[in-house]
Formats: C-alpha cells, sequence, structure tokens
C-alpha cells in the first residue's frame, strides 16, 4: 500500500502548495487518517475552513472530490444508491411488446436484468466506493440529518463497504479518505464518533490567520495582512454572539484592499467592521469596546 | 505556530523511547485516568490510539499529543480535561523537558539578551543562572516579552519557577500556591505596564487607541503564554515530586456540563458562561426539530383521499396529521441571593435563549422582596446583558436581604396570582432555605390547583435537602415535581423535557 504522505511535514507542505494553512494538529491528523485509513470528523466553528480542508486535500493528492452534502431528510435514495425506476419500467414495457411472455423463466431473466448494476445509480457514497481511481469523499454538515440517518454512515465509515440488498456487498477497491465536517448543532452519536478521528479546527492563531490573509488576499501588503490579523484577534476577544470567522477575516481584507487602505485606522475600521460582524448588537460593542479603551489607556500618554 | 520553540532548547534527542512495554503501561494508565476524569473512551478508540502512535515519531511530543487527541478525545469540551491529563502523564518525556535545577540551558546564547543590561550588570558567558540578580531576571523577562522570544520566555519562567516558588517536597498540593508566589514576585501587571510604555516611546508618533490597544492585546497574549509556562513548570516539578497518579487525581477537575452550579470556582463560571451559549443554540435546533418531527398523529382522511386522486383514487400514500402541541406559557420565579444566583442566572439565560418554543414566557427574581423583570429580556440581542441588568436593578429586598420565600410568594400571589392560568407553567428556583421565615405554602398549593404545571428546581444535591433551615419537602408535595439540578447537563436535561 503506498501512502501521498510520508511524514507529517509532507502533508503540511502538500497543503501549503495549495494554498491551506495546515497547523501542526490539523496535518497530523490528516496524516493519521491516511495511515490508519479511518474517516475524519472536522468539528469547529463556522468558517474556519473545515470543507476547504477536503477539498485542499483532495487537491493536493490528486484525487476527485465526491461530495454529499447533508440536510434533514437526507436518505438513502440521496446518499447511497436508488434503482433507476423509470428505466426499469421501461424495460418491462419492452419485454411485454417484443415477445409473448410465457414462461417462468422468461419472467425471471427479466427480473434478474432489473436489478442489475445497468439500473443501479450510484449517490455519492456508493459513487466514493465504487470509484476505481483515488478519491476524497467529503460528507458534509453531517449533524443536520437525523440521529436514524446516521446509521446509514456507519457500515460505510468502518468497513469502506456498502451492501445492496438485490445485488450483495459492494466492497471498495480503494480506501478513500473521507471526511465529515460538523457545525456542533447536535451531539454525533457515539458510534459514529467511535470510527473517526476527531479534528478540532478552531480560529487560527495570529501568525496562522496573517499568513493566511498573505496566501489568500491578492494584492495585500505585508504589514496589512499583520494588522487584519491583530484587530481580528482583538475583537474574538470580546465576548459576542457570533466571532469573525477566517472568510469574513478574509472578506474584510479584500474589502481593504479594494479601498486602497494601507494603514487601518479607528475610522477605517469603524466604517468596515460590518463585514467582520453580522450582528448589530456585536457591532456596537466592538465599537464600544475600542471606544472605551480610548479613555482607559490614552490616560497614561500624557503623564510618562 | 511558527518555527517549534521547543528544538531551540533541545539538547540533541537522546532519549528516543522505544516503543516497548513501559510506554504501553504508561498508556494504560493514562486512559485509565482519562476515564476516570470523566471522558468516555471505548476500547475500539484505546485501540486506536495504540495504533496511532506506532505511525508517529515518539519523540515528537506535540505529534504524540494530537494523535492521543484525535483518537481518544471525541468532544471538543473535553480537551482541557484531556490536555491536563496530558501535561501530567507526559510532562516528564522528552529530552527537553527534563529538569534543569537552576543551569540555563546549555548551547543557549544569552550574551545577546545581556546587551540590552546596563554595564556593571552585564555577566560573562552564558551558563549559572543562579548568579544573577533579581533585577537582571526581571530585565530579561522584560527583554523576552518584548521580543516575544518563546525560548528565553521558557527560560525565564524554569528560572522563576526555581527561584521564588519556594517549593516544598512531599506536599500533596497541586501547585496553586507556588503559581501565586512566582507570579507575585515577577509581578507581570508591572511588567505589561512598562512594555506599554516602551511601545509607546519607540512608536514614530502618539499611538492612536486603536494602536494602543492593539499593542496591550499583543503584550497580554505574550504574559499569557509566560504565565502558562510557569505553570507547566510547576507541574513538572510537582509530578517528578510527587508521581503521576497522585498529581492526576489532584489535578482532576469536572467537565464544564458536571461543573456544580454552587461551588464553581471563577475561572469555571467563565467555563460555564462559554459553554452555554453553544449549548443554547444546540438546545434550540434540537427543540424545533422535535417539533417538526413528531411522526404520530392520526391518519388524516380528508387529505388522504384528496392525494389518492393522483392514483386513480387508490389511497396509496396515507398522510398523517401532525400534533400540532400547544406552546406552554412560562413563569419563571428565581431566588437571586447569594449562592444560588449563579443557578438563576444560568436557567434565566437558557429559557430566553429557547423562548420562541414557549408561547409566554415571564420571569420574577426574588431575594425576601419580589420583582418582574420581564421587561430586561424584551426585544433584547443580548440574553447575557439583560441577566446582568437583572442583577443590578431589579428591585428585591424588601428588609434585610436575606432569602424569605414566604414573603416573595406572598408578593407574587397578591400582585400577579391573577394571571397564572391553565396554560402556565410555573419554575421556581431556589434551594429553599428559608432563614426559618414562615414559608407560606399554601400559596404555593393555590398556584398549583391554577397552574398547568409547578415545578421546583433546586441546585443543592438532594442529599442536603431538609436539613438546617431548607424545607424543600414542605414546598414540595404541592409542586408537580421537585429536581435536582446542580449542573448544565441535568438542567438542559429538565429544559428539554419542559417544552
Amino acid at each position: 500500500m503506498s501512502f501521498s504522505f510520508a511524514d507529517v511535514d509532507s502533508v503540511r507542505k502538500g497543503l501549503s502548495d495549495v494554498q491551506y494553512l495546515a497547523d501542526e494538529g490539523i496535518a497530523g491528523v490528516v496524516y493519521l487518517a491516511e495511515r490508519l485509513q479511518k474517516p475524519v470528523l472536522v468539528e469547529g466553528p463556522a468558517g474556519t475552513g473545515k470543507t476547504q480542508l477536503a477539498k485542499s486535500v483532495a487537491e493536493a493528492v490528486g484525487a476527485r472530490l465526491i461530495r454529499l452534502q447533508c440536510y434533514e431528510g437526507l436518505d438513502e435514495s440521496k446518499a447511497l444508491y436508488e434503482w433507476n425506476y423509470k428505466k426499469q419500467l421501461l424495460r418491462i414495457q419492452a419485454e411485454r411488446q417484443g415477445e409473448d411472455p410465457e414462461g417462468d423463466g422468461m419472467w425471471q431473466q427479466i427480473e434478474d436484468d432489473l436489478f442489475s448494476e445497468e439500473f443501479l445509480l450510484t449517490r455519492p457514497l456508493l459513487e466514493a466506493i465504487r470509484s476505481s481511481d483515488p478519491v476524497v469523499l467529503l460528507i458534509d454538515e453531517v449533524d443536520r440529518v437525523e440521529i436514524e440517518t446516521e446509521a446509514l454512515l456507519l457500515e460505510i465509515l468502518s468497513d469502506y463497504q456498502v451492501s445492496i440488498p438485490e445485488l450483495g456487498t459492494v466492497a471498495a477497491s480503494q480506501i478513500p479518505l473521507v471526511f465529515l465536517t460538523s457545525n456542533n448543532t447536535r451531539e454525533l452519536s457515539e458510534a459514529l464518533k467511535r470510527r473517526c478521528l476527531f479534528l478540532h479546527i478552531d480560529y487560527p492563531d495570529l501568525d496562522r490567520e496573517k499568513e493566511i490573509v498573505l496566501a489568500k488576499v491578492p494584492g495585500v501588503g505585508e504589514s496589512l495582512a499583520d494588522q487584519v490579523a491583530r484587530i481580528v484577534r482583538s475583537v474574538r476577544q470580546i465576548e459576542l454572539k457570533k466571532a469573525p470567522s477566517v472568510s469574513e477575516t478574509l472578506d474584510w481584507a479584500r474589502t481593504l484592499v479594494l479601498l486602497g487602505v494601507e494603514h487601518i485606522d479607528a475610522d477605517t475600521a469603524a466604517e468596515t467592521v460590518n463585514i467582520l460582524l453580522k450582528y448589530r448588537s456585536d457591532i456596537e460593542k466592538a465599537l464600544k469596546e475600542f471606544a472605551t479603551s480610548d479613555e482607559e489607556f490614552a490616560a497614561p500618554v500624557a503623564t510618562p | 505556530m511558527t518555527a517549534n520553540p521547543e528544538t531551540l532548547l533541545a539538547e540533541p534527542a537522546m532519549k528516543v523511547e522505544p516503543a516497548t512495554s513501559p510506554l504501553l503501561a504508561l498508556l494504560a494508565g493514562f486512559i485509565s485516568e482519562l476515564r476516570a476524569a470523566g471522558l468516555p473512551v471505548s476500547l475500539t478508540e484505546n485501540l486506536d490510539a495504540m495504533e496511532a502512535i506506532q505511525h508517529i515519531p515518539i519523540e515528537d511530543r506535540d505529534a504524540f499529543k494530537y494523535a492521543l487527541a484525535a483518537t481518544l478525545v471525541k468532544n471538543h469540551a473535553h480537551w482541557r480535561a484531556f490536555e491536563t491529563v496530558f501535561e501530567v502523564y507526559f510532562s516528564l518525556r522528552g529530552a527537553e523537558y527534563d529538569l534543569v535545577d537552576g543551569e540555563w540551558p546549555e548551547g543557549m546564547d544569552l550574551s545577546d539578551f545581556v546587551d540590552g543590561l546596563d554595564g556593571q550588570q552585564r555577566r560573562q558567558g552564558g551558563g549559572g543562572g543562579e548568579a544573577m540578580s533579581a533585577e537582571q531576571l526581571a530585565e530579561m523577562l522584560f527583554q523576552a516579552l518584548m521580543r516575544g522570544d518563546d525560548a528565553l520566555m521558557r527560560a525565564i519562567a524554569r528560572q522563576a519557577v526555581q527561584r521564588y516558588a519556594g517549593m516544598e517536597p512531599g506536599r500533596p498540593v497541586g501547585g496553586t500556591y507556588y503559581l501565586y508566589r512566582t507570579l507575585r514576585n515577577l509581578d507581570l501587571d508591572g511588567v505589561l505596564e512598562r512594555l506599554m510604555g516602551q511601545a509607546r516611546q519607540d512608536a514614530p508618533e502618539q499611538l492612536t487607541p486603536l494602536e494602543e490597544r492593539l499593542e496591550r492585546d499583543e503584550f497580554e497574549a505574550r504574559v499569557d503564554q509566560l504565565r502558562k509556562e510557569v505553570e507547566a513548570e510547576i507541574r513538572r516539578r510537582l509530578v517528578a515530586d510527587r508521581g503521576v497518579e497522585a498529581m492526576a487525581k489532584t489535578l482532576r477537575k469536572p467537565l464544564p456540563e458536571d461543573v456544580d452550579f454552587m461551588h464553581a470556582s471563577r475561572e469555571e463560571m467563565m467555563a460555564l458562561r462559554r459553554a452555554i451559549y453553544p449549548l443554547t443554540r444546540k438546545l434550540a435546533v434540537r427543540l424545533a426539530r422535535k417539533r417538526r418531527h413528531g411522526r404520530k398523529g392520526p391518519l388524516d382522511f380528508r387529505n388522504t383521499m384528496r392525494h389518492s386522486l393522483s392514483y386513480g383514487g387508490v389511497p396509496a400514500e396515507p398522510k398523517f396529521r401532525y400534533p400540532r402541541p400547544a406552546k406552554p406559557e412560562i413563569m419563571v420565579v428565581a431566588d437571586v441571593s447569594g449562592s444560588v444566583a449563579a443557578f438563576a442566572r444560568f436557567t434565566l439565560h437558557l429559557v430566553y435563549a429557547i423562548s420562541n418554543q414557549f408561547s409566554k414566557v415571564r420571569s420574577f427574581v426574588f431575594i425576601d422582596g419580589l420583582d418582574e423583570v420581564t421587561s430586561f429580556f424584551e426585544g433584547v440581542d443580548d440574553i447575557g446583558e439583560a441577566v446582568h441588568r437583572v442583577n443590578a436593578e431589579a428591585d428585591v429586598v424588601w428588609v434585610d436581604g436575606h432569602s424569605d420565600y414566604g414573603h416573595a410568594f406572598e408578593v407574587f400571589w397578591e400582585r400577579y396570582g391573577k394571571d397564572v392560568g391553565p396554560k402556565t407553567t410555573v419554575m421556581i428556583l431556589g434551594d429553599a432555605r428559608n432563614n426559618y421565615h414562615a414559608s407560606q405554602a399554601w400559596i404555593l398549593k393555590e398556584v398549583e390547583h391554577r397552574a398547568r404545571k409547578v415545578f421546583w428546581l433546586n441546585p443543592e444535591p438532594g442529599a442536603y435537602w431538609d436539613t438546617g433551615d431548607s424545607i424543600v419537602s414542605e414546598y414540595g408535595v404541592h409542586c408537580d415535581g421537585v429536581f435536582e439540578v446542580r449542573n448544565l447537563r441535568q438542567l438542559e436535561g429538565f429544559v428539554e423535557n419542559l417544552v
């Protein structure tokens, strides 16, 4: 069995080549996922690059990305496979018109045909299993499905196979790398968690955030990126309804570049803060916070 | 993370542990300690961890840690507990973590930093941290923080612990006191002010408030890191002194959802407050979903017949009437005196966060007087803020500010009793410690007659009920249920059943 990554550092390098800056923890878990052939459950606040991680890994190893977006009411026929009902009907009709349906053997024949691969519509999970070229399977926002539906995933996550009653068991020809993401709106079942490696992606620290801004925003200067990262860190320290995510940081940086800002002062920050924060109460709080720092900390300047 | 700071300090890694039985034994102890701390570690996860560590270089401490975390910890709320246990178990492993008694690590060039000191204080050469005076250490600390030099900061943390903590071998302690002593001597607040002063001087022009603030946050982060280094150093020394098991036991802390409301430390309170946001969000989603997915309704004949038309009159697709349970009206009556205040705060927070699950929520707070505080929550985005206002503004003291449930209920009945109707669920929060006042339990009886349900939530452990001045059962007979709600887990469970 050959692996795409030799060690943890090569994961980091591979990911940074495709513009994803992984920290030690992320790289380590991706590396282990491949070695242990286990799926990774990625959790963390919205907008910290959970989905992007799967995409970037796919790009880095040159695999096809198959994505299953979860939603309430997702079922077998959307996730695993479905019989092509219309095509089956047509097949039966064609048979009727062609010949005189007499013997039982004839019917047997049709029945066998009907449940052959020809009439099977593969959905993302089955497709990932049957694919002969390397794939990365992304099961996005797995916390959105009902707890009963989670059970659908268990077989594929632990054994990399799918059982179809009419066809038998389809086992994977190659083990795909699987990423599940969750926004943690509910507790996932123990059974699911047990089968996965767990990775919590938090907001990046100052240096990493700066690097991300530098890598992702064209035309941003070193000093602007540094200021952006530092302001965002300060904003995150305030108790907010929704702290700014990485994607919002990037949006903000892009805006500043478009506006031609080189140096962020209080006015610029106040005018553009609505890109960073999405709740009115949060914006007010942030502005207030930075305004009060005015009175508190400006005083010692006068008397050094 | 920039360049790995350990590598700067490390002597060439000589002690590479072979993955043999001592490591396995250590891991087994580690995992049983995790379980003792309340983490649900299953057997398969245990095996996964064993397999995982074979794939990573064992001398890479960070990788080792993440490998264990990824396989053993499946809930981010448990991360802190994991980290503590990990630090205890593996703090003495790895070359760079060997205890260095009062010596600067070899190969570290200090002259660069000493240049920052003035002439008389300049020392000759590198080694021998003992020779340094307290002022020199403080100066080094200042320089290290100014530059954000991780390696130097770690070395200083070691020095400081060695010098100031005054650790006595054999004492069964967790190290809080040592930490306090060390930090007191380092005077980090003073250093922070000095750093800010320096930053102001270095700036080409006067700092704007925003820049001030950013500089301050930066330095605070560095100071915080130093504090962590000191803490880690103390823990390492304690582990070396007392052994792994004893230490792990001392440091064992309940998980956030199991922290007792009444005995939470300040730090735990902070953790609780942070935990309540995601909890309410989760609860709201779950409840909304539950409402939509009740599938137990009776057959809807009309709807079924109508849909049968598309199947040529065959009722192929049965349609069901979904139950739409009436939303209850909630009245929360909370004791906000002293020790139970925190409990009341969290409950109010939780109830209001899911207030769209109720047709109406009214809240009252009392100590010995009672006041309605519903208006504080109306049209407010930030529940935390509203709860804060309740504490500051509500008029709840009648005579002396000691709980008087009897009088509070009297006021409640007099002013708001008429609003209690057959749709109302009344939740009473408190420990029923009445300071030997008259209980006025008849009011609860009246309330129970009129209301749909009356629940009493008591933050005290069941064993303490009816001891001393607690009169829970006297009230309890008039309630539809009295529940012990000591931590977030129990609170969440109760609120979910309530809807």
